[in-house]
């Protein structure tokens, strides 16, 4: 076993070897750009992204020509809401999203705010999962654009989009997905999943960083306007020379994961319980998000009393998040956790450790052994822990803050 | 974030954990921060006859900056006046554990740490004895 183990999926994958191997041909001897129509070379690029293009769009059950490759899930999130919202701002100028979702969606819309469209952030249930009925309250006469995500990054909790994109159909407002922590993870079906606009990302599945991809629906037609523009690649959604190598990558990735999901989340399953099964007999360790409605790699957890960022130093043999974001400037705690209504000790003292493909048993015992030894020790460091051992009432407690 | 070997060391291997046992007129405590903040620490000195530190024992809530900054204080305090140990400022502690700019606020709790201590100490002994 080597160290540090890597449990950080929901932040990258490894790219899969069978993937870069796909990939290196066409960095060196099919370099031709696929924008050139008068000879082989750029014949032979072209192919290869129409055969990546499909093998993503068979991933989520969408036709090939509702793929328009972009650089990865921020640019994809953007191009989907200012294209949305500004295509279609004669309508109306209103946006609904919630608290929990990505920078990249909420910094967008508050761009969007700015740009003088008006937005409502829902709050989350204190399971994490948005309620259609406070959802269905939001929605106004002037409302264009609903942006959800299928799949917490941090609490991997699945969010009730298939739900949320009937309503959006019923009322004529696009929907927007964010489904970057499940593509390659949840089962997509776009003949079934009404979304207009849906938004994935290679480097979450074992493809490369820096390609992406936004499903833009044809039937019935989704208009966006293009952010880019250039040359009219992607048939004018979004210009600029396609990186054939990043899109063939992205296409084995697809392709692997279609054939793969359904007995890897098996094994993660499996792994995910082995190690919340050996750490849940601990006291005041509490899961953050709906345990059930999630996919089956995250596990986020606060073990109170223990700082996150310490927690993370003391366990440096395995590579996971905070939810704390004391290493930053700012010594706010994760703004998702603060949603679930999660105290401020709760909050900053998770740790998200998410599993993938190349994730052994081993490894899994060997974190859980470490985090158990490790609480232990920063608890009998911690005066928060003897307070609570002596049945003092942490919130009674005048604190002196600074 | 880079951690400077010091702090490593007393993060670690944290000198003088721990509380004295309670109802002890020679002990002064003092605690400071917020969990809401991300830091608490508790200090406690405990003052000979001669009315120097004898000893003193820390628990912190935080991050390894600060749990470092409270037990290198504990060390440093040991063997002085109350007068003398409230001259360990803020930036020596920062100083020698080369803190960054970000953690500068986990020294600046140590140093409060210290003063709530002697307070504390003070106000359960309001008269000096005078050798």
């Amino acid at each position: 076993m080597r160290l540090p183990i890597y449990l950080d999926y929901s932040a990258t994958t490894p790219v899969d070897p069978r993937v870069a191997e796909k990939m290196i041909p066409y960095l060196t001897e099919f370099f031709g750009n696929a924008a050139s129509r008068s000879h082989a070379f750029g014949w032979k690029a072209e192919a290869a992204v129409e055969e990546a293009r499909a093998h993503v769009a068979a991933l989520i059950g969408a036709d090939p020509k509702e793929i328009v490759w972009t650089s990865g899930a921020t640019e994809g999130n953007n191009l989907a809401l200012k294209g949305a919202a500004n295509f279609y701002k004669t309508k109306g100028r209103h946006i609904v999203t919630q608290k929990t979702e990505h920078k990249a969606v909420l910094d967008t819309v508050r761009e969007l705010e700015r740009q003088g469209f008006e937005a409502t952030y829902l709050d989350v249930e204190p399971n994490g999962i948005v309620s259609l009925e406070k959802l269905k309250a939001a929605i106004r006469p002037d409302t264009i654009l609903v942006s959800i995500m299928m799949v917490n990054n941090e609490i991997g909790v699945i969010q009730p989009v298939w739900e949320i994109a009937e309503l959006c159909k019923k009322k004529g407002i696009i929907f927007h997905c964010d489904a970057v922590q499940g593509g390659g993870r949840v089962e997509i079906d776009m003949t079934k999943f009404k979304a207009d606009l849906l938004t994935i990302t290679a480097h979450k599945m074992y493809g490369p960083k820096g390609i992406g991809a936004l499903y833009v629906r044809r039937k019935p037609r989704v208009r966006i306007e293009a952010q880019i523009h250039g040359g009219g690649h992607e048939r004018g959604f979004r210009s600029g020379t396609l990186a054939t190598h990043q899109i063939v990558g992205f296409g084995e990735a697809a392709r692997l994961a279609r054939a793969e999901m359904a007995t890897e989340n098996e094994r993660v399953r499996a792994l995910r319980d082995r190690l919340w099964k050996s750490i849940e007999d601990m006291e005041e360790v509490y899961v953050n998000g709906d345990l059930e409605r999630r996919i089956p790699h995250n596990l986020n957890v606060s073990f109170n009393f223990v700082e996150g960022e310490s927690l993370i130093m003391a366990v440096k043999d395995i590579a996971v998040s905070s939810g704390s974001a004391c290493t930053s400037a700012s010594l706010e705690p994760s703004y998702v956790l603060r949603a679930l209504g999660r105290n401020d000790e709760l909050a900053h003292s998770s740790i998200r450790i998410t599993l993938g493909r190349f994730t052994t048993e081993e490894e899994v015992d060997y974190a859980a052994q470490l985090i158990r030894r490790k609480v232990e020790k920063l608890r009998e460091l911690s005066p928060l822990w003897e307070m609570y051992k002596d049945g003092i009432d942490l919130n009674s407690v005048q604190w002196a803050a600074h | 974030m880079a951690y400077s070997d010091k702090v490593i060391d007393h993060y670690e291997n944290p000198r003088n954990v721990g509380a004295f046992e309670k109802g002890d007129e020679s002990i002064g405590t003092g605690m400071v921060g917020a969990p809401a903040c991300g830091d608490v620490m508790k200090l406690q000195i405990k003052v000979g006859a001669d009315g120097r530190i004898e000893d003193a024992r820390f628990k912190t809530y935080g991050c390894g900056s600060a749990i470092a900054s409270s037990s290198l204080v504990t060390e440093w305090v040991k063997g002085k006046s109350l007068d003398e140990a409230l001259t360990i400022k803020n930036t020596h502690i920062a100083q020698e554990l080369a803190l960054p700019p970000v953690k500068i606020h986990c020294s600046i709790l140590a140093e409060d740490a210290i003063k709530a201590a002697v307070d504390d100490y003070r106000a359960k002994k309001p008269v000096t004895a005078k050798h």
